[in-house]
């Protein structure tokens, strides 16, 4: 069955800062989009990049504290895009400006992280950092085919 | 929840992934194929069906092989990748980094190719 899109919605979930928390955060997300997002893989990629934003925050900035939450609103203004807010009482950690990494150094000094950052900005239009109500909240946002 | 299910065929070890990999769970990724390398397999299958969401975490610990089993002369070929799972290994240009097959047959025939 084919589905069809739907126009405008607000969305909106948090989160204690423990990585087990992020399959809850990946399973909003789809149940959310599902009526909005027409195809699997877009969908599933714009479930990647946020959850690689959440996982970046509780380990870098939350260092995993439950007891610190992670906020993520989304938007959808029209059927052609999204906004993804990620709001949380932590540093900001500008991602536009962390160079692009060289995978084949990271393969060959046998890396396993360093990837994160690169998927969300490959996957996101735009990446910006804003602040509200003495919290700091990254916005992103993605134009949907 | 991730689990692993490991089979032989003849000299091929064949891992079944079973759910998410995410930072949550990728370290059991990578104890489960460091274990198999203790244990001296060489050629090792990778069976990516009920593979259902990957991360960097999990894209990661692949990557983190492949030095090492260049060196120690290992095989492992992955397969059966839904297309959702193999975009994910695309972005970053894994997908032709790595070796990965559509199905099982495929898999066996290119590490018969690659262990001549």
């Amino acid at each position: 069955m084919k589905r069809q899109k739907k126009h405008s919605m607000n969305f909106q979930y948090k989160i204690g800062c423990r990585l087990e928390n992020l399959k809850g955060m990946r399973d909003f997300i789809q149940a959310s989009l599902k009526d909005f997002v027409v195809s699997e893989v877009e969908l599933s990629e714009i479930i990647l990049a946020i959850d690689e934003m959440c996982c970046n925050r509780i380990i870098y900035e939350h260092k995993c504290d439950e007891n610190h939450s992670l906020e993520l609103h989304i938007i959808v203004p029209n059927p052609k895009k999204i906004i993804f807010e990620l709001q949380d009482k932590a540093g900001v950690f500008d991602i536009n400006k962390y160079h692009d990494i060289d995978i084949k150094n990271l393969i060959f000094e046998k890396r396993k992280g360093g990837l994160g950052v690169k998927l969300v900005k490959s996957i996101m239009d735009k990446i910006e950092y804003i602040s509200r109500d003495g919290q700091s909240v990254c916005r992103m946002t993605r134009r949907i085919n | 929840m991730l689990q692993f299910k490991q089979t032989k065929e003849n000299d091929i070890l064949i891992l079944e992934i079973i759910g998410e990999i995410d930072a949550s769970s990728s370290i059991e990724l990578d104890l489960t194929i460091a274990k198999i390398v203790d244990l001296g397999a060489t050629k090792i299958l990778i069976d990516c069906s009920s593979l259902e969401y990957i991360s960097s975490a999990g894209l990661g610990v692949f990557m983190s092989y492949i030095e090492e089993f260049k060196e120690k002369k290992l095989i492992m070929i992955l397969f059966g990748m839904k297309k959702k799972v193999f975009h994910t290994f695309e972005i970053l240009g894994l997908s032709k980094i790595l070796n990965i097959c559509e199905t099982n047959e495929e898999a066996k025939k290119t590490l018969n190719e690659l262990s001549i």
